[in-house]
């Protein structure tokens, strides 16, 4: 399936070229977008997502859908990048190493069970 | 403005009915609704019907006309979708009916088929709640989107895995005389924390089991209910709806739940009334840190005061305000789409007196749901009240 606005935002992010989208308000949001969903501008521009951001929540999945059924377990978590968060499987770290303040930077990677890509964080 | 009577209640067993239709689960409770209300089959004007994943687990869409002949009705159906607040909305869109003047008798309700699927398939379905392309696609399951708020809360404020037990056991011990209920049976606060991990900081026992079941009411305007001399001694005074972005990574906030502040907060303006005057509360506890949540948008705690509630005995049965005393989603078990409105039949027969928890609540006058959708991206929240 095709998600134009998704496929290219996650293609950036795999190489290295993350970016969110910003309204003149700098208000962050995430593709495809066509408003801001904070104060409806239409004007988004592409800004280049900071290197790198802070784990504010995390989970370690035991049961997972089946096409993450191989990955368990695997941390999951929401990190802070300051205009936005984005959310993805977290992997380079010992889960007990693991905590709220992490500093991570973020790529693509497959998922385990299908292959697919998927957001991975990583401390850095 | 017209009042919006509980005419009559009618629920399923809260359980595994795999070999059940869908159909067959609502008529039944829909059935129930109108034996109790003793109103007339072509009286009631409309259905609203909340169903939330019967597209994937029965194949079957359009399910408001199908369910609508399974019950014995002739009227306009219309299915809600809101996941696991489906029937809350559907309710709401009920009260409104009657209190705009447009109709004088509705039912409402919901029904979900879940057991008939393994629990991969559900895990799979109940996800699609969650953002797809930000969530699901990151490895997001509904056990996990709650961990991640779980975690959020006790990180913010501090708590811990003992306190969130302890809404599981109050939970369990409610149920244990419920009939209606898919666990009757007690779960002590060590056997929470023995259970296996589903999402760290939540185990098994933090989340609400895979559920079949429906739920119906009969709702009357204040007329009809005098016109016809119906013993309806419960009436809705308040609704209210909130929402919030769809994703956690969007929201301001990881451990709070803004949408349900902003509904209780309509529901609470629209009766006249506060969270003081709430004597006894249902809430959408699908998970433990859910009814945390929840406590708190409600107005009942400040941010980071509920989680000792349950372990401190105040929302317990023998509390100031006991909370889920059907044994709440945890017990009673959650078929998603049946959820808000078996709230409001628990509720209504709390109210009423023929709740096999009543005694606790004896001299109750106000009560409230709370029915929350995905990772409370939605939720509606209604106050009940003894009117005579």
């Amino acid at each position: 399936m095709v998600d134009t606005g998704y496929d290219e935002w996650i293609e950036a992010i795999g190489a290295g070229e993350g970016y969110y989208l910003d309204c003149p308000e700098d208000h962050g949001s995430l593709p495809p977008r066509r408003t801001c969903p904070h104060c409806g501008a239409l004007e988004l521009a592409e800004r280049p997502l900071p290197e790198s951001g802070t784990v504010e929540t995390f989970s370690v999945v035991h049961v997972a859908s089946p096409s993450f059924a191989d990955d368990t377990p695997y941390a999951t978590g929401v990190v802070d990048f300051g205009p936005v968060r984005l959310t993805g499987v977290i992997r380079g770290i010992e889960f007990d190493d693991l905590e709220v303040g992490t500093s991570v930077g973020v790529g693509v990677e497959e998922s385990e069970t299908t292959g697919e890509p998927v957001v991975v964080f990583r401390p850095r | 403005m017209t009042a919006v009577r509980v005419a009559g209640v009618g629920l399923t067993h809260f359980g595994r009915h795999p070999d059940r239709t869908g159909r067959d689960l609502f008529a039944e409770a829909a059935l129930a609704a109108r034996e109790d209300a003793g109103v007339p089959r072509e009286d009631i004007e409309a259905l609203h019907y909340g169903n939330f994943m019967g597209a994937l687990a029965e194949r079957q869409a359009h399910q408001g006309p199908l369910v609508a002949e399974a019950a014995g009705l002739s009227c306009p159906a219309t299915r809600y979708e809101q996941a696991c607040a489906s029937a809350g909305v559907a309710a709401r869109q009920g009260i409104k009916d009657i209190r705009n003047g447009e109709n004088d008798v509705v039912l409402v309700g919901g029904m979900e088929r879940m057991t008939n699927l393994e629990t991969a398939g559900v895990t799979e379905s109940l996800a699609i709640a969650a953002d797809e392309l930000y969530e699901v696609r990151a490895g997001i399951t509904f056990p996990g989107a709650y961990a991640l708020m779980a975690r959020a809360y006790l990180s913010q404020f501090g708590g811990s895995r003992e306190d969130l037990a302890h809404i599981a056991s109050k939970n369990h011990h409610n149920a244990v005389n419920n009939e209606y209920a898919q666990y009757q049976r007690e779960v002590t606060v060590d056997e929470a924390l023995d259970s296996p991990p589903v999402a760290e900081p939540l185990h098994l026992f933090d989340a609400c089991p895979i559920t079949d079941g429906a739920s119906a009411l009969v709702l009357v305007s204040d007329e009809y209910a005098e016109e016809h001399d119906l013993d309806a001694p419960v009436a809705i005074t308040g609704s209210g709806q909130g929402g919030d972005k769809m994703a956690l990574q969007d929201r301001e906030h990881l451990a709070q739940t803004p949408a349900a502040t902003k509904a209780a907060d309509e529901a609470y303006a629209d009766a006249g009334r506060t969270s003081d005057d709430v004597d006894v509360a249902e809430v959408h506890d699908c998970f433990t840190i859910a009814e945390v949540l929840a406590l708190e948008s409600l107005g009942f705690y400040e941010p980071g005061e509920a989680i000792g509630a349950a372990r401190r005995g105040e929302t317990t049965r023998d509390g100031d305000r006991p909370v889920n005393l059907s044994g709440g989603l945890k017990a009673k078990g959650h078929p998603v789409g049946a959820t808000g409105g078996s709230q409001l039949v628990e509720m209504t027969r709390l109210l009423r007196g023929d709740h096999p928890n009543s005694d606790v609540v004896a001299d109750a006058e106000v009560g409230l749901t709370h029915n929350a959708g995905g990772t409370v991206a939605s939720a509606v929240v209604h106050l009940l009240e003894v009117v005579n």
